[in-house]
């Protein structure tokens, strides 16, 4: 079950806001996947699997496009922000039986200029899990996006552990740091200090403007392939050791749950330690969903980089930056770098590995952590190894 | 609750047991399900009981008396039809029952509400098909 597969492309466009990319939602994750291509040494017709990420893309039409003839597996993993990780959970097993010999995952859009989450989240119920209880239950009393549903999990954690507005503001803080070592993140050039933080406006109480990811135009892409393959494009490729996701419940509704703070990746993250025979404490970095600041805080606890309840002191006083006992996001992530829906988490794991990361480089990394989390906690998880 | 609000409030689709949940709500009366088998109450409405399986339940009368359990105060509506209400708070009440259901208190400024607030049921009017299930502090 353990090193089934490993990553041998990754693939980025540029990441803007305004004015705009200039490109379609498709053009843009071609453009991402066409790099992945030329960063592993592979051609479209060798991709004979496709996952795109839930409701921005078809794998016909990247097949179409990218001159897949030979294409065999085709599958999306309805989990949001939690779905790339997911896939490459899913592509490692599908490689391994030989399903398909290299399976593309590609995602993007144009999240600033297109149709942004306030348009889409309380217009488009496809894009809600559990659309009808949304609608029903929670759209009529103007609970009506992301950062209203986490927000409310944020405060019951600071009621219940004393978290604070301040250690939110860390983790803010340390993306931005990061962000300025990235030429390609949107906030690079633009610092911030935990008083700009906490100056920003209120958006959804307890989430500041600055707890909040950067609505973007871009995408990313990877491709996932067995070990023997990817020893013959890369002498030292890396390795998904195991790969995890999991649900919350209930799922499709986020108030009555007995415990708010078991999401997705309370299940998952067990799961994939116990199979690689890792411990988080052997992590060398980790790269966390951010879609939100609070959502980094709970998935350090799930994962089991610390204690539920401690999550606020173990982002404090660095240790979370460069240099520090457990860098995360290096890349500056959703909430500095882009919100790429999480595969440019993926993306800037495999550099470090790759020990390619310039200024931004984790010093020996050997082991990290990639989570996703999407819709209401649905949580995924890899564990990558050089 | 902006009379001149060009964008309509979203409402409910009345079908099937949400129908039923609001119609209730329209006669003044806060329903929940409540298993026939084992006796757990639950919202939002299912098929069946999750906790024993049974298919058997019927729409029991909530005591309407609850504690807030976790809100969020919005500033930004990020949907236009409540911008002209920010900054107002979506509170999750825990029903003494156990549910909890996502609401509005009426009646105390988002900067007064406290976890475990001790709140009760009452009735909005939104529409000539749709009353909303809202609190107010209890005892108020």
């Amino acid at each position: 079950m353990n090193d089934q597969a490993c990553i041998v492309g990754i693939g980025e466009t540029a990441y803007v806001r305004k004015p705009g990319s200039g490109m379609t939602e498709l053009g843009l994750q071609l453009q991402a996947a066409s790099r992945a291509l030329a960063d592993a040494g592979l051609t479209g017709r060798q991709i004979d699997g496709i996952m795109p990420f839930p409701n921005v893309g078809d794998a016909e039409s990247f097949a179409a496009n990218l001159g897949c003839e030979n294409l065999r597996f085709a599958a999306i993993v309805h989990m949001g922000g939690a779905a790339p990780v997911a896939s490459l959970q899913v592509a490692a097993s599908v490689v391994a039986r030989g399903d398909a010999n290299y399976v593309l995952i590609p995602g993007g859009w144009n999240g600033y200029s297109g149709a942004r989450v306030a348009q889409t989240v309380s217009q488009d119920l496809r894009s809600i899990p559990g659309g009808a209880i949304a609608r029903d239950y929670y759209l009529p009393f103007g609970f009506t996006a992301p950062p209203q549903w986490y927000s409310i999990m944020a405060r019951r954690h600071m009621h219940e552990f004393g978290t604070t507005a301040e250690q939110l503001g860390c983790i803010a803080v340390a993306m931005r740091k990061h962000a300025q070592l990235n030429d390609n993140a949107v906030m690079n050039g633009k610092p911030m200090t935990l008083e700009d933080y906490l100056a920003s406006p209120m958006l959804a109480d307890p989430y500041r403007f600055f707890d909040c990811c950067l609505e973007t135009d871009g995408a990313a892409a990877v491709i996932v392939t067995t070990p023997e393959r990817a020893r013959d494009l890369d002498p030292h490729p890396v390795t998904i050791v195991s790969a995890a996701a999991g649900q919350p419940y209930p799922a499709d509704e986020i108030t009555n749950r007995r415990d708010i703070f078991r999401t997705g990746l309370t299940l998952a993250a067990p799961e994939a330690f116990g199979r690689a025979g890792i411990a988080p404490s052997e992590a060398d970095f980790a790269m966390i969903y951010d879609c939100f600041t609070f959502e980094v805080l709970q998935q350090i606890e799930e994962v089991g980089f610390c204690k539920r309840g401690e999550g606020g002191a173990f982002v404090e006083n660095g240790r979370i930056e460069l240099g520090g006992a457990l860098p995360i996001n290096t890349h500056g992530g959703l909430l500095s770098e882009a919100h790429v829906l999480g595969i440019n988490h993926i993306v800037e794991a495999v550099r470090q590995l790759r020990r390619d990361a310039g200024a931004r480089q984790v010093e020996g990394a050997e082991i990290g952590v990639v989570t996703g989390w999407g819709d209401f906690g649905d949580g995924s998880i890899a564990i990558l190894r050089r | 609750m902006s009379e001149s609000n060009a964008v309509p409030k979203p409402l409910p689709q009345l079908e099937g047991l949400t129908g039923e949940f609001y119609g209730f709500c329209k006669q003044g009366e806060l329903r929940f399900q409540r298993c026939g088998s084992c006796d757990a109450w639950r919202h939002v409405p299912r098929e069946m009981c999750a906790e024993c399986g049974s298919w058997e339940w019927s729409w029991q009368r909530s005591s309407g008396r609850g504690r807030v359990f976790s809100w969020t105060v919005v500033a930004r509506a990020l949907h236009p039809a409540f911008q002209p209400d920010t900054p107002y708070a979506a509170v999750i009440v825990e029903l003494d029952e156990g549910v909890r259901l996502l609401t509005h208190v009426r009646d105390l400024a988002p900067e007064s509400l406290t976890i475990d607030l001790p709140v009760e049921v009452d009735f909005e009017v939104v529409s000539a098909d749709v009353t909303l299930p809202v609190f107010r502090p209890a005892g108020a």
